[in-house]
């Protein structure tokens, strides 16, 4: 039986060429912008590069101070975390690193462009960065106030030379003069908190570290001795929080969370406890909407589709078949559809995600099929299928024989 | 074999109630070839329709083989069509999709048959009527003639005890549509498959057993 359905289902793929680009087209389009998506969503949650203690981390990514008309939120200051978060008792370790900044620098007159960023020496124990020569600055170092800087790859490439080595080298950067390290692999910009060109000792800002503000422009990571901590150590946090004095009298309430990395991502910096629910939601929306409206648009092909094949119904039936083997039989020709729209699908998300990496509009960002973004493809073809089959099929299947012989 | 009683019929929309069927008590005996005839209109395809199980009759009973099946579910209903009744349609209704052998196999798909077994009996239905030279082809690659005798393997590949036939050689020549008859003559005698058919061709109408004729909604002999 399941031959007859594929023979008369690639029938019909054939006989109607334009309806069948149209569904072929909705279904493969969406499919890829879907495994796209899903690509992209997988290497920023479960891209662990280079923080692999994601799971046994938290991340705090910003303060935020609020009264009855004022309110502010940024980073945090240098001076807060030395207050506040350095004196934790359960973290096995607290790192820390600024946001990126960006400046030019110009060697053998070619303008290039860095990003860096402000860490303490224990972010290298924390995050596992892959050392492709040299090492990280020590805590003396840190404590000398010692020109030094960790580089990746891209920045020694550009700088010095590709492969060239550059431990030891001095490289020039806001008008200072720092002598490199360690060069380590590539972190893609989407994870915006840890990636950067250059990693400086934090002693070296020129910020003043003992300012009274809480606001700056730090995150903190707070590692876990053992992940079964993670709960206590937000509970801490949070009493410190509670305690911490107002900066300005219009202030009433502080707020400050110690976050899994994917909410301290998705909340961006922002304490808005509502903040994650609409990036939820809205992210929730959207594909919602690109799963939806696609099968929207199927179900009316289908219904159209199988309409038109009035005449075949009214048969089927005169001759034994059950609403039920009709149903199943039109199911099954919208899987056999849907799988042939998701394999274009497949070649069509690959082809755009060649274009993306070899663009590198995310830098250092690549993406690529995996076993869960195919899995979740696969998945997706054939909800597809059962979705936009069902509803038509259902319609058609309580035709009258009658009407649908006559049609 | 077949036994309607006070048959009744009625098509309603928002405005109009139309009688198409009026008090029909008509007994089609085994083995029986009737042929019902009348102007259009008048409700033959209809009373067709309904001893076919195609159509739910208003008011009334109908009884096939001893079974009163007005009151069926769809799947009794599925299962009875399946296995009891074989259709030819004026205008073939083949699967214009499937070659011809998968056309002949249809009835059989909705029966526990496997696919060897469902070639076989395709197969031997098509030489029955002639057209074991053309199992491949497809229904636009035959002519009127065979696409009815396709139609006619249809419906006798199940082997069922009733076929209905809806003006068979309607769209025919008048030499095919002799073909056509002589094979449901040779169903009826050699088989003694119980055959009612419509038509409008009283010269057909006479090779069959009994003819009634309706007007208006009722039978008039």
């Amino acid at each position: 039986m399941l031959k007859n359905y594929f023979k008369i289902a690639i029938a019909v793929l054939k006989r109607r060429k334009f309806f069948t680009f149209i569904s072929l087209f909705g279904i493969s389009f969406t499919l890829a912008t879907l495994l796209v998506l899903t690509a992209f969503l997988d290497r920023i949650v479960n891209h662990e590069y280079p923080d692999a203690k994601r799971k046994q981390s938290l991340y705090i990514s910003g303060i935020e101070e609020r009264g009855e008309r004022a309110r502010s939120n940024s980073g945090l200051s240098i001076s807060y975390i030395k207050r506040y978060v350095l004196p934790m008792k359960l973290p096995g370790a607290i790192a820390f690193s600024s946001r990126s900044n960006g400046t030019n620098t110009y060697f053998h007159g070619k303008k290039i462009g860095i990003d860096y960023k402000f860490v303490n020496s224990v972010f290298w124990d924390i995050l596992e960065f892959d050392f492709l020569e040299g090492k990280p600055f020590t805590v003396q170092q840190e404590k000398n106030l010692e020109k030094v800087a960790v580089i990746s790859q891209d920045l020694r490439d550009n700088y010095f030379g590709k492969d060239v080595p550059a431990v030891g080298q001095y490289l020039e950067a806001n008008n200072e003069k720092y002598r490199v390290t360690g060069v380590v692999r590539n972190v893609p910009a989407s994870t915006y908190m840890l990636s950067s060109d250059m990693y400086i000792p934090y002693t070296l800002t020129k910020d003043d570290m003992n300012t009274p503000s809480y606001f700056g422009e730090y995150a903190a990571i707070l590692l876990a001795k053992k992940t079964s901590d993670i709960p206590a150590i937000k509970k801490e946090y949070e009493d410190i929080v509670r305690r911490v004095p107002h900066t300005q009298k219009r202030f009433l309430k502080t707020t400050s969370l110690a976050d899994s990395y994917l909410d301290a991502y998705i909340r961006g910096g922002s304490q808005e406890s509502k903040q994650k629910v609409w990036v939820y939601t809205a992210l929730g929306i959207f594909i919602s909407l690109i799963v939806f409206l696609p099968i929207v648009n199927l179900v009316n092909i289908n219904v159209t589709r199988i309409m038109e094949r009035s005449s075949e119904i009214g048969v089927r039936k005169a001759f034994g078949a059950t609403r039920k083997a009709l149903v199943y039989q039109f199911i099954v020709e919208n899987i056999i559809l849907t799988l042939i729209g998701g394999l274009v699908g497949l070649v069509l998300a690959q082809l755009v995600m060649i274009i993306l990496n070899n663009a590198d509009l995310i830098k250092n960002l690549h993406l690529s099929l995996n076993f869960t973004v195919l899995f979740i493809g696969l998945l997706t073809c054939l909800v597809f299928g059962f979705l936009s089959g069902v509803y038509p099929a259902w319609r058609m299947s309580r035709f009258p024989i009658v009407k649908a012989l006559k049609a | 074999m077949i036994k309607l009683q006070n048959i009744e019929k009625v098509y309603r929309t928002d405005t109009i109630e139309t009688l198409a069927l009026n008090g029909i008590n008509l007994h089609v005996a085994k083995g029986e070839f009737l042929s019902i005839m009348g102007p259009s209109g008048c409700g033959k395809s209809t009373l067709l329709n309904i001893m076919g199980l195609l159509d739910e009759p208003s008011k009334g009973e109908l009884h096939i083989d001893g079974h009163t099946v007005t009151r069926l579910s769809d799947k009794e209903l599925a299962g009875f069509r399946n296995k009891r009744l074989g259709f030819i349609f004026q205008s073939y209704h083949l699967i214009n999709d499937l070659n011809v052998l998968d056309n002949v196999e249809l009835p059989l798909l909705y029966r526990k048959v496997n696919a060897k077994e469902r070639r076989r009996l395709a197969a031997a239905a098509l030489e029955k009527v002639g057209l074991s030279n053309r199992l491949q082809h497809f229904p636009s690659q035959l002519s009127g003639g065979q696409k009815q005798r396709v139609a006619i393997a249809r419906a006798i590949v199940g082997e069922p005890e009733i076929i209905l036939a809806d003006e068979p050689t309607g769209n025919l020549d008048s030499a095919m549509g002799n073909e056509v008859m002589d094979i449901l003559i040779q169903l009826n005698q050699h088989d003694k498959t119980t055959i009612v058919m419509v038509t409008h061709d009283e010269q057909m109408a006479r090779k069959t057993h009994r003819l009634v004729r309706l007007f208006d909604g009722s039978q008039v002999q």
